[in-house]
C-alpha cells in the first residue's frame, strides 16, 4: 500500500509542473475556456508521458510576496543593466575590460542553481560560461569590470539574487543555509583585507559535500 | 484612454525598443571579442522586446494579446540565456577569447 501512496505523492509533487503546461497551452491560445483547459490537460499528460524527463525536485514551498519581489527586482535590474550596456556600446570612451568570475552559490538544489543562472544571465552584462554542479559554482563572464572591488560587488549581487530566489521558493533547508552563510559573510566582510569568497567557510561543511544528490560525477562541465 | 496618450505611450516604448536594438547593433561592431559581443547581441534586446510587447498589450488590450505577450517574454527570457551560454561555453573552450581583456579569469584558475 505504501508504494501506491508514494506514487500518488510523487504525482502530486509534479502537479505544479503539470498545471504549468496547461497554463502555457491556455496562454498560447489566448483564452481560458473549458475546452482549452481540457485539451491542455490532455496534451500536458501526453507530453509528460512521451517526453519523459527525470522529475524536477520541487521544494514544495513558495512565498508569493517574496516571489513578486524577486520578479520586480529582476525587471528593475534588467532595465538598469540594459541602459548600462547600451551606454557602453553607444557612449564615447569605451575601453574593454572584462572578467570571468567564479561565484560559489550556497544552495545545493539543481532547480535553484538553474534559476540563479538564468536570472543572472538574463540581466545584461553577465553570461554564464560554465557551471560546476558538484559545488554549485557559476562561472560568469562579466562586462566592464576593472578591479577586484568591482568583481566582489558583482559576486555579492549574484549571491543576493540567489538569496531572493531561495527566499521565494527554495526549500526550508536552503533558506536556513542562505541565512546562516549571510551572517558569516557579514563577519568576513567586516574583517579588513578579507581575501574574498574563495575562503568562505560554508564550502567546508562536510554535510554538504556528502549530499547524495550531488555526488553524481557526470556533471557535463569537463571539457 | 484618449488617443493622444495611447500615441505617447507607443512613441516612448517603440523608441526605447529601437534604441536598444541600435545599441545591440553598435555593440556588435564595437566590442572586441566573442564573449563581449555576446553581451550586446543577446541582452539589450530583452528590454527592447519587453517594451514593444508592452506597447502591443497596452494599445490592443485584450486577454488574448496579454497572454500571448506574457508567453513571448517568458520564452525569450528563458531561451536567450541558454543560447548565450552555449555560444560562450563553446567560445571559451575553443580559446576564442582575448585573455588580455580579462582582469580576472577564475575559470582558468579552477581548471588549471
Amino acid at each position: 500500500m505504501s508504494s501506491v501512496k508514494q506514487r500518488l505523492g510523487g504525482m502530486l509533487s509534479q502537479l505544479p509542473l503539470f498545471l504549468g503546461l496547461v497554463l502555457l497551452w491556455a496562454l498560447l491560445w489566448g483564452k481560458f475556456s473549458w475546452l482549452n483547459l481540457v485539451t491542455g490537460a490532455v496534451f500536458a499528460a501526453v507530453v509528460s508521458v512521451v517526453f519523459y524527463l527525470p522529475a524536477v525536485q520541487l521544494s514544495g514551498r513558495i512565498n508569493l510576496w517574496r516571489t513578486a519581489w524577486l520578479f520586480g527586482k529582476l525587471i528593475f535590474d534588467i532595465v538598469r543593466a540594459s541602459v548600462d550596456v547600451s551606454w557602453l556600446a553607444l557612449g564615447p570612451g569605451y575601453t574593454p575590460s572584462n572578467a570571468i568570475v567564479a561565484v560559489h552559490l550556497r544552495t545545493r538544489s539543481d532547480l535553484i542553481l538553474t534559476w540563479t543562472a538564468v536570472a543572472t544571465s538574463i540581466v545584461p552584462g553577465s553570461i554564464v560560461v560554465d557551471i560546476e554542479r558538484v559545488d554549485s559554482t557559476l562561472y560568469l563572464h562579466v562586462i566592464n569590470m576593472h578591479d577586484a572591488a568591482e568583481t566582489d560587488a558583482f559576486r555579492a549581487r549574484v549571491l543576493a539574487t540567489e538569496r531572493r530566489i531561495v527566499m521565494a521558493f527554495g526549500s526550508a533547508e536552503d533558506v536556513e543555509r542562505v541565512c546562516r552563510v549571510r551572517g558569516e559573510e557579514n563577519r568576513v566582510v567586516d574583517a579588513p583585507g578579507s581575501p574574498g569568497p574563495h575562503s568562505r567557510p560554508d564550502l567546508a561543511h562536510p554535510a554538504e559535500s556528502s549530499d547524495p544528490q550531488h555526488s553524481d560525477p557526470q556533471n557535463g562541465a569537463q571539457p | 484612454m484618449s488617443a493622444v496618450w495611447s500615441d505617447v505611450i507607443t512613441a516612448v516604448l517603440v523608441l526605447l525598443a529601437a534604441l536598444m536594438c541600435l545599441a545591440a547593433g553598435v555593440g556588435l561592431l564595437r566590442f572586441p571579442d566573442v564573449l563581449t559581443r555576446l553581451h550586446s547581441a543577446t541582452k539589450p534586446q530583452i528590454l527592447g522586446l519587453m517594451a514593444v510587447t508592452l506597447d502591443i498589450a497596452v494599445t490592443n488590450f485584450s486577454v488574448g494579446t496579454v497572454t500571448l505577450v506574457v508567453a513571448i517574454v517568458v520564452f525569450q527570457a528563458l531561451t536567450a540565456p541558454m543560447a548565450a551560454h552555449l555560444v560562450a561555453r563553446a567560445a571559451y573552450q575553443t580559446d576564442h577569447l582575448r585573455p588580455d581583456l580579462l582582469v580576472l579569469d577564475e575559470l582558468r584558475d579552477a581548471r588549471g
